[in-house]
């Protein structure tokens, strides 16, 4: 399947605010630049190397009420990338679009993961300081990006987003 | 009432729920659209997921619609099955000090609505020929108007900030902002994001008083990280040996912002013809105990702070919709448990009016949710009675049509939305926002 045709599947004003940004965890790369404004070029990794099947990595993902869903995405796809593109029912997942303004597609992965994925920018950690529940192995499903480390890795999404929490005690007070 | 943020998306979840949504403006998205500064874009995303929901088959969307006043909440409740009350904090709180009604003085609510075109403030015109602004409050929104008020043209020219306030704001004479605060650094109310925005705004430098962090690195060891981690920023910028490269970008920067902490506001002082505000009277405060809970004890000392532009920002505030309804004035909320309003089956609230008008979208949006959940659990319980048809919009749009009350659909929202966008690409914007009510029915009719 060629990256054209990967590109009809999505909604294309999900694809126009889906952020560029990688973490170092795939390359080991230095860290990407601060995010500056909205109509940052959507990076795609569409080409045709990744649509084969071995191209792809499996991933499991335990949601709020314990249910585990296997799935899988195209390396260099972030956890939000296919949390949409496989639909997976997390109600409220990735409202900013992967653009680091919100803390909504918040996941919490295992400490191997966790730690070989590296340097977290301060952007990242800034939007993780308001998630709901959050862990020593936490990080942001946008942030995160496949690669074959990630085979068969388990996300869990955070049962805190269904906290039945006052807005005071998540340790922000701020407006919208 | 506004847009239900999300908690349409789990009732539409089920096959049996039809949802409608009633807005006193022709446009929806509340605070998405009047109330998250035009340069944070990437936060208004939500609005295509608000966007999808709105289209589905079962919800839809009644705009111009003034709840109180077009039609009653008691005409609502006898239509539906279940009314939400999610109308948000139109109101704000007040400083209750003299002066506080001088040529000069605003609300940040008035503010943030005049530069974001909210059709009640298009005539703000704000006096911005003074040199220093004092914003009241260190919460996101008074971040939010230090930011627009000390960001370069350049970038703010490309945002869907409206072009009356971008004209008025490049004569500005402002170049220096000084954010107030009763309490200490560790107590600041705004979020890390918004902190880190304001010592990055290109041709700014901070201005801070060193001694308001006294002791402040000891106390910071031992609180929970998003304190921890803002509170290490105010310190570094505070008091750090700045690097080469910010020792140059200060040195050269023509404006200037810093918090002040330990201040609550007496009096705004009026200039000698007694027209404008010249001056803000402060109280000097001491802290009494620590951590969030630490309170602010004014030790009898002030401090007069000259300048000519003063911005409340301590708060919004819900307003009533209907006397009938249960609303608790000293919290400014309507009495609810989990967001079923007290007293009152089958009317439930969601968003600021169930909390108070604190949280981000994340906090907000799942406050919907459980509202949403709380709804359906009475749905199937049979708390909620359900057991008889009810008219829904077909008992509400004949009352709105004998009064005269034209509501706008969403398609209508949508012709609205290209013209903007529309005007927007002349501009260089993504959007240039219609600015008065009667212009955006003009362009929804046609």
């Amino acid at each position: 399947m060629s990256a054209a045709r990967r590109l009809l599947r999505f909604n294309p004003r999900l694809l126009q605010s889906r952020t560029n940004k990688r973490t170092a965890a795939v390359t080991g790369a230095a860290a990407t630049p601060p995010h500056t404004s909205v109509g940052n070029a959507v990076l795609f990794s569409g080409s045709a190397q990744c649509r084969r099947p071995e191209g792809r990595v499996t991933v499991h993902f335990i949601n709020r009420d314990g249910q585990k869903i296997t799935t899988s995405g195209a390396e260099g796809d972030s956890l939000l990338d296919v949390v949409v593109d496989q639909k997976l029912d997390i109600p409220g997942y990735g409202a900013c679009e992967g653009t680091l303004a919100c803390s909504t597609c918040h996941l919490i992965l295992e400490q191997e993961v966790y730690d070989q994925l590296g340097h977290i920018i301060d952007e990242e950690q800034d939007m993780l300081d308001l998630a709901y529940g959050l862990t020593e192995t936490s990080r942001l499903g946008c942030q995160v990006c496949l690669s074959r480390s990630l085979e068969g890795a388990t996300v869990r999404v955070p049962a805190g987003l269904f906290d039945m929490r006052r807005a005071d005690s998540s340790g922000s007070s701020s407006s919208a | 009432m506004s847009f239900g943020k999300k908690d349409n998306r789990e009732h539409t979840g089920r096959q049996d729920v039809e949802v409608d949504i009633y807005e006193r403006l022709p446009v929806p998205f509340g605070l998405v659209r009047f109330g998250v500064a035009p340069d944070h874009p990437e936060v208004k995303n939500v609005i295509n997921t608000f966007t999808q929901t709105a289209q589905h088959s079962r919800c839809s969307f009644y705009g111009n619609v003034n709840v109180g006043t077009d039609v009653s909440v008691k005409e609502l409740q006898q239509a539906y099955h279940a009314v939400v009350l999610s109308y948000g904090a139109e109101g704000n709180r007040r400083m209750g000090v003299p002066g506080e009604d001088l040529a000069g003085v605003h609300a940040a609510k008035d503010f943030v609505g005049w530069y974001n075109g909210l059709p009640d403030n298009r005539k703000l015109h704000p006096d911005l020929s003074c040199e220093t602004a004092v914003i009241l409050g260190q919460g996101n929104v008074a971040l939010d108007v230090a930011r627009i008020l000390l960001s370069p043209m350049d970038m703010l020219k490309k945002t869907d900030i409206t072009q009356p306030a971008l004209d008025l704001l490049a004569e500005s004479r402002i170049r220096r902002v000084l954010i107030v605060g009763r309490r200490g650094p560790m107590q600041i109310a705004c979020t890390i994001k918004e902190v880190r925005e304001m010592v990055n705004l290109p041709d700014t430098r901070p201005e801070m008083v060193a001694a308001d962090f006294k002791g402040i690195a000891e106390a910071v060891k031992e609180v929970p990280r998003p304190r921890k981690r803002l509170t290490e920023l105010l310190l570094k910028t505070a008091l750090d040996v700045p690097t080469e490269k910010e020792q140059e970008k200060r040195s050269k920067a023509s404006r200037v912002w810093g918090f002040r902490f330990f201040r609550s506001p007496v009096e705004v002082l009026p200039a000698p013809d007694l027209s404008r505000a010249a001056a803000i009277r402060l109280a000097v405060n001491r802290l009494e105990g620590s951590g969030e809970g630490a309170s602010a004890v004014p030790t009898g000392e002030v401090e007069d702070v000259p300048c000519g532009l003063v911005i409340s920002s301590i708060g919004y505030k819900s307003l009533p919709i209907d006397p009938l309804l249960p609303f608790d004035s000293r919290k400014a909320i309507v009495p609810n448990t989990m967001g079923r309003v007290q007293k009152t089956a089958g009317v439930y609230c969601s968003g600021w009016l169930k909390t108070g008008p604190t949280g981000v979208i994340g906090t907000t949006m799942n406050n919907s949710f459980d509202t949403a959940r709380a709804l359906l659990e009475d749905m199937d319980s049979g708390a909620l009675d359900v057991s008889s048809a009810k008219p829904g919009s077909q008992g509400v749009t004949p009352l709105l049509e004998k009064r005269g009350v034209k509501p706008v659909e969403f398609s209508d929202w949508e012709k609205i939305d290209n013209e903007e966008i529309k005007r927007g690409v002349a501009m260089g914007k993504p959007r240039e926002k219609l600015l008065s009510v009667d212009e955006m029915l003009h362009v929804a009719r046609t």
